[in-house]
């Protein structure tokens, strides 16, 4: 599903709510018809958030920043950096890496091991072309698995027939 | 657990300079107190365990304001507590690995800060036991402090408004310990009021850092 709108219309704030980080004020959260923040590390266990910030630690390389999540996770390092095409940088620090190659960084995280939900806020920010069409190529597997992607964007994502939901702004 | 334990113990690793900022503060403020009180080796003697006491609380606090406001700012936080773990889990963690990384090297810098006092030989050991409990019950309370202050606007200065009051109880018993060592009466009673505060601290600031960080 596509989320669409314009800035400050809480396409962000969606996407949290439905990671189960904020509580919404009002209704409720269901995961197949049940309560799903009435047990919180169930649901988090379920889904991957990519948020703006990158979550990458910048004196650790790029290696021990994904094999710190492939502990909690499981899944290997060296195939989810091949799948963001970051394989040969995982020994640089993360602080040398540029923003694009950050921004792969963090999706190499969704590479890591399978989960049904996938919510991505502005995922292709600062990739170039290439890395654009290999993040379809992962966005392809992952729906082709049967996973579920909500991603908040401004811009056109390879996601070829999604739903796209279009949040009215408070303008 | 494990894991997170190891990545905190990576990056504290990375950035030796904090952990090293913090044992040479220790020393300093040891070091100021015989330029205040003068050199008597008696006065030195009586102050000393209050002396060394404060300074290494007040060196354990240096690093805890960024325990959580660098993770919340590069975005980890929000990953952490969706890795599986809860919020007090994390909290935990985070309170040992800043226990490991201040708490621990302060007790290696002791000697030298109870030499430089005229604190009794004899002493040095409870001494060392005392800074080692009394700092561990600063970083659980401080977790949770830091877990309460994070996004406050200046959070660093209302984090030792916070937390140092809360630390009195330490202060004193582990002062009446290191003092009744010195004078060569038992000192156990006073230790061991200071590890039952720390226990009772083990499970309750951890869980109360964590409804902090959820409700962030």
């Amino acid at each position: 599903m596509l989320l669409t709108g314009a800035n400050g219309a809480g396409k962000s704030t969606l996407l949290r709510l439905l990671a189960g980080l904020v509580p919404p004020a009002e209704g409720s959260l269901l995961w197949h018809g049940s309560d799903a923040l009435a047990d919180g590390p169930a649901h988090a266990a379920r889904l991957r958030y990519l948020a703006h910030a990158d979550a990458l630690k910048p004196g650790l390389t790029l290696e021990e920043n994904l094999a710190f999540w492939a502990r909690l996770w499981g899944g290997g390092v060296g195939s989810a950096l091949a799948a963001v095409g970051l394989e040969g940088l995982g020994h640089l620090p993360a602080r040398m890496l540029s923003a694009g190659q950050k921004r792969r960084g963090a999706l190499a995280r969704l590479a890591l091991a399978p989960v049904p939900l996938w919510l991505l806020d502005e995922p292709s920010v600062g990739l170039d072309a290439a890395s654009i069409t290999r993040f379809g190529t992962l966005l392809a597997a992952h729906r082709e698995a049967g996973g579920m992607v909500v991603a908040a964007t401004h811009v056109d994502l390879p996601l070829p027939g999604a739903r796209a939901l279009r949040l009215g702004g408070a303008a | 657990m494990i894991a997170l334990l190891k990545r905190e113990w990576l990056l504290a690793a990375r950035h030796p300079g904090d952990t090293l900022a913090a044992m040479l503060f220790f020393l300093l403020v040891t070091a100021l107190f015989p330029f205040g009180v003068g050199p008597a080796p008696e006065t030195l003697a009586r102050i000393a365990p209050g002396a060394l006491l404060s300074a290494a609380l007040l060196a354990a606090l240096l690093p805890l304001d960024r325990l959580f406001a660098a993770e919340a700012e590069d975005g980890s936080l929000d990953q952490l507590l969706l890795s599986g773990l809860s919020g007090a889990q994390i909290a935990l963690v985070k309170a040992l690995a800043h226990w490991l990384t201040t708490g621990g090297p302060l007790l290696l810098a002791s000697p030298v800060a109870a030499a430089m006092l005229n604190l009794p030989v004899g002493a040095w050991g409870v001494a060392a036991l005392v800074l080692g409990l009394a700092t561990l019950f600063l970083s659980l309370l401080g977790t949770a402090g830091a877990a309460l202050t994070l996004g406050a606007r200046r959070g660093g200065v209302l984090l030792p408004l916070l937390v140092l009051p809360l630390a009195i109880p330490a202060m004193i018993f582990g002062a009446a310990g290191i003092e009744a060592a010195a004078s060569g009466v038992a000192w156990r009673p006073f230790v061991l009021l200071l590890a039952a505060l720390t226990a009772a601290a083990l499970p309750l600031a951890p869980i109360a850092a964590g409804a902090a960080l959820r409700a962030e």
